[in-house]
């Protein structure tokens, strides 16, 4: 109708001569615009989440041709340097990130009391050799059966890519020992990756689209980052927790931040939480599993749960899964998704086992189908099934393993608290998170950074710094202490003092 | 569409120069100046313009942002025109949560892969694996000729295994600290020395290869994957010489979201690579409008068999630097020659030899697999081989998604430590895999099938183009099923791995043992 309004005026004559100018111009002008904005922004097609549709091909057609001819003129003036892609860019940049600079600071100079007595102490990995006496004893006498008894048919041939039976059903007799005691746990449900970390990913990409986004209460693991947005391209949102609370999640700053998502546009497909929490160490207690799956139920989005440190509890509080919350329940069990993982409760993280479980038959189907990217090797999976058959073994490893836990997170964080550090109270994990707030210059995010550069460089031990783990509050850090033994923790504490001391003589 | 097609070409034409502000004003000068003319120009030009506008409408309303003109594209400004805009997206967002009512979803992009239906490759690997043949206990079962893998000197490996983890040496090797705590996600470095070592040996000796340049993934198909998301973005092409791997569709497309554009060879040219139909396929690409970022081959071709020869990747590498593009070379199938006359070229070989110099070294990327190779595909351990500096640091990084196990890492270092070995399973390897290979293809000349003179590969690549009708995609898998589902023989068809002629199947035949020949020879027989 719009149209014929100025040819009609132009057919009469007159006052359509001016309308007759004024809308074509109008839009030609929009055209123009138009096309301005597809040319400028090469990577739009890219943003776009949606499957190309008919449309959005035919219009990807213009811009694609223009920057084809643009790459052209590229080729020619730089003859023949072969490009990368742009998205492979930020990942190939250098480290950033305190974690990972930390990280790479003890891996070129780390720590032995024999060898290297003035390199960097590690804190900043959770790996836990506090057990790795009873893995070794496990692995010596049983590793030729384990191994021989197979045959070459059974590791050396293709297998399902999501993971032999076998291990499936061992290791859903672990997660009944470990994660939920009064689930038991299906092995169909089961899909094993080469470990959590593609366990996270797979889940991801399978739940969200590019641009869409996942709740996070903040603090979090800092490897999250690179686990769910590099290749998947979903977008992280944190729900912060406070010190006030312990660092435990309330339902209405999880609601806050949906809305405040929902407003910027955001499609939020679900929440990725990990309980025990990493770096925190406190678990989820009933009622906020209760809460979070009322609230997952009322917007339509999943739960991720990370219950990786499941067995590494050793506080008097109780552990809950998210599966036994989901196992009473009737409804809604297809939004919830567990992830779990041989790294950290059997410390075992070279080998490679993670474990996505899930409900959704839609989710495990794609899974299955995605885990030809990121199999378990074979070997591994026969020795890792006969390892968990043995289920006294199993029973013993993961009541001394958290015995040991509490000796040594005791003896660690009374050492600090001699220093006046306190820790929050946690009840999981291979670490602590310590207040050293009254420690920084600056109570903000450069004070807390130049504190850690301190204790990497003056007292070399490498913690992980709050602002990693994208925590709210200055001056919060993350010590890993299974990886030390009872002499080494003696040498930490001795060493941290000395930079208590220089921060607070001044002041 | 077909309005859609040609609008956006003649758009830029009309909007590229400073002429482009005059047309605009001319149907207005028409006007001015009166007469027929202008008329028809003044409604016809209106009328174009305003039917660029809806189209651009439609355009924008499956994707939300506004067509605001100003240059910060997202949704913080929802100005004027988007009166209908709103309308879309209030919509949507009731639909979906609330519509469904409790229903979680998936993503779109894995619906559609859940959507996507199982090539026949993939339903015969399934049924074979339900129900496989074995002489004593299932002699009616299916036999699988669907899956490349080597079985023929598993037993080499078994007493290797046998004899070598019984001895302290490996349990040393094996030392807890050495396998169970974090390893770097890319590789131990005694495992990419002696991967370099081993790929060195299959090439006899003639490229050292350098163990910096190497990083191990947990398989070929993350190999692919990783590659192609590093050096494309989403919606780029790759040219891919057909037929190809069957696997490769899921491999780069899934995730990656590359697009693979088929360069057809043709059994007339016994199915090899020519410079003309790469530069034809690439050039219709283009006219697509899609952004070509490189091709990928499989040397030894993978469903063929035959390997490129040396003028062959020459040329090759010639087109990839004129039109500036990366090649990945999938030798995965590098090991077992069946034919010790023909040789196999490396790429490798080709990028370090002296007179190679203007070429790039860092658009080239090499594949090794230690699944058909050494016949160890339950291992998982798959090898990238690229001078790209910038690939290499990003694959490491990447890698934390799909590395290799530590103990696998273990016992295969002490594997290829353990060069006597190396040396007679290779050497009984490709004896076995010729005899098999004599076996079964002569049985096959013998029912009247004709295989493709190949020098490589643990599989043929059968001509049954006699026996289909009609003579088309439909005659041949029709064959196809009756092959699965009469005689109990899974075949991998050809079109299933993009082939343009129909009636050519792959036969892999090292799943087989010696006494299982005259079963399956007789079961394709019954067919024909």
């Amino acid at each position: 109708m719009r149209l014929i309004v100025p040819l009609q005026g132009i057919v009469q004559g007159r006052g359509g001569l001016i309308l007759g100018s004024i809308i074509p111009c109008a839009m030609y002008y929009f055209l123009q615009f138009y096309l301005k904005r597809r040319r400028s922004p090469p990577n739009l097609p890219e943003a776009d989440s949606n499957p190309p549709s008919p449309v959005a091909s035919s219009s990807n057609l213009t811009e694609l041709s223009r920057s084809a001819s643009r790459s052209n003129l590229v080729s020619r003036a730089s003859i023949g340097r072969p490009h990368v892609s742009a998205r492979v860019h930020s990942i190939a940049k250098a480290n950033d990130s305190c974690y990972y600079v930390g990280l790479d600071r003890v891996s070129s100079d780390p720590y032995d009391r024999v060898g290297n007595p003035n390199g960097v102490v590690q804190l900043g990995l959770a790996e836990n050799r506090l057990t790795l006496d009873l893995i070794e004893n496990w692995i010596t006498e049983k590793l030729n059966e384990s191994i021989l008894g197979m045959n070459a048919n059974g590791i050396a041939t293709y297998q399902p890519f999501d993971g032999m039976s076998e291990l499936k059903v061992a290791m859903a007799g672990l997660m009944s020992q470990v994660v939920g005691k009064t689930v038991t746990f299906d092995p169909s449900q089961i899909v094993l990756t080469s470990g959590a970390t593609s366990a996270i990913e797979i889940l991801c990409f399978a739940l969200a689209d590019q641009g869409n986004a996942f709740l996070i209460p903040a603090p979090y693991y800092p490897g999250f980052d690179r686990d769910m947005k590099w290749r998947t391209g979903v977008e992280l949102i944190p729900v912060h927790c406070r010190s006030s609370d312990n660092f435990t999640l309330s339902i209405p700053a999880l609601d806050q931040a949906f809305n405040q998502a929902r407003k910027r546009g955001q499609k939020v497909k679900g929440i990725l939480l990990s309980n025990p929490s990493n770096p925190v160490g406190n678990l989820m207690t009933r009622e906020t599993l209760l809460g979070l799956l009322d609230f997952a139920r009322e917007k339509n989005i999943h739960i991720i749960s990370d219950e990786l440190f499941a067995g590494s509890t050793f506080g008097d509080e109780e552990f809950v899964s998210m599966a036994e919350i989901i196992e009473s329940e009737e409804t809604d069990k297809d939004r919830v998704h567990i992830v779990y993982g041989l790294s950290k409760d059997l410390s075992l993280p070279g080998f490679r086992v993670g474990v996505i479980y899930s409900y959704n038959e839609n989710v495990l189907t794609v899974s299955r189908k995605m885990t030809r990217f990121s199999p378990v090797s074979a070997p591994t999976q026969r020795l890792v099934t006969s390892m968990l058959s043995d289920t006294t073994f199993i029973k013993s490893y993961i009541e001394t393993n958290q015995e040991r836990l509490r000796g040594m997170y005791e003896l660690f964080v009374n050492g600090l608290k001699e220093l006046g550090i306190s820790c929050t109270k946690s009840s999981g994990g291979l670490y602590c998170w310590c207040d050293m707030s009254g420690l920084i210059k600056t109570y903000n995010e450069k004070g807390e950074l130049d504190l850690w550069d301190k204790l990497l460089t003056v007292a070399k031990i490498n913690v992980t710094p709050g602002s990693s783990c994208h925590c709210i509050e200055p001056g919060w850090f993350r010590c890993c202490f299974t990886t030390l033994d009872e002499d080494d923790v003696r040498i930490v504490i001795e060493r941290i003092r000395l930079v208590v001391e220089t921060c607070k003589s001044p002041s | 569409m077909k309005q859609k097609h040609q609008n956006p070409n003649t758009n830029p034409t009309t909007s590229s120069g400073v002429t482009t502000d005059m047309r605009v004003i001319v149907p207005l000068q028409g006007l001015v100046q009166g007469g027929g003319s202008g008329l028809v120009l003044g409604s016809i030009i209106p009328c174009a313009l305003f039917y660029f506008f809806q189209l651009y409408f439609k355009s924008k309303n499956p994707t939300t942002p506004p067509p605001s003109p100003s240059s910060q594209q997202p949704p913080d400004i929802t100005p004027p025109p988007a009166g209908g805009l709103e309308r879309v997206q209030s919509i949507r967002s009731i639909w979906s949560p609330r519509g469904t009512n409790g229903q979680a979803q998936v993503s779109s992009r894995a619906s559609l892969v859940i959507k996507q239906p199982d090539s026949p490759y993939y339903v015969g690997l399934e049924k074979a694996l339900v129900d496989p043949y074995h002489g004593l206990r299932n002699p009616d079962g299916i036999i699988q000729l669907g899956l490349d893998e080597n079985k023929l000197s598993l037993d080499l490996v078994e007493d290797w295994i046998m004899t070598h983890t019984k001895c302290s040496t490996i349990c040393q090797e094996l030392q807890v600290n050495g396998i169970t705590n974090y390893h770097p996600y890319d590789g131990i470095s005694d495992l990419k020395m002696a991967v370099a070592g081993f790929m060195s040996q299959v090439t006899e000796g003639r490229v050292l290869f350098d163990p910096s340049n190497i990083i191990l993934t947990s398989g070929v198909s993350p190999a692919i994957e990783m590659l192609v998301f590093c050096l494309s973005d989403i919606g780029n092409a790759f040219l891919v010489p057909s037929p190809y791997s069957p696997d490769l569709d899921r491999d780069i497309k899934w995730r990656a979201g590359v697009e693979i554009i088929p360069v057809p060879c043709r059994s007339s040219d016994n199915f090899t690579l020519s410079t003309t139909s790469l530069n034809r396929a690439y050039n219709q690409a283009k006219k697509r409008g899609l952004k070509v970022q490189g091709v990928i081959i499989s040397n030894p071709s993978n469903p063929v068999g035959n390997s490129l020869t040396r003028e062959t990747l020459y040329d090759l590498l010639d087109f990839a630097t004129e039109k500036n593009l990366h090649v990945i070379a999938n030798e995965a199938l590098a090991g077992p020659t069946n034919d010790k006359n023909l040789e196999f070229v490396s790429l490798a070989e080709i990028i370090n030899s002296q007179d190679s110099e203007e070429y790039d070294r860092k658009r080239v990327h090499i594949i090794y697999g230690l699944s058909k190779d050494v016949s160890l595909p339950g291992f998982e351990v798959g090898a990238v081989y690229s001078f790209n500096q910038t690939v290499l640091n990003a694959s490491k990084k990447l890698l934390r998604f799909s590395s290799v196990s530590s103990l696998s890492q273990r016992l295969l270092v002490s594997m290829f430590n353990d060069s006597r070995f190396v040396g007679d399973f290779i050497k009984i390897n490709r004896e076995r895999v010729e005899r098999m290979s004599d076996l079964f293809v002569g049985g096959l000349k013998n029912l009247g099938i004709n295989c493709m003179k190949t020098s490589h590969g643990t599989y043929c690549w059968a001509d049954m183009s006699a026996f289909i009708r009609p003579y088309s995609e439909k005659g041949e898998l029709e064959l196809w099923e009756k092959l699965l589902n009469v005689v109990k023989v899974n075949a991998t068809p050809g079109s299933c791995c993009h082939c343009i002629e129909p009636g050519w199947f792959r036969f892999c035949f090292t799943g087989l043992t010696e006494s299982e020949i005259p079963v399956v020879l007789e079961r394709i027989g019954k067919v024909l």
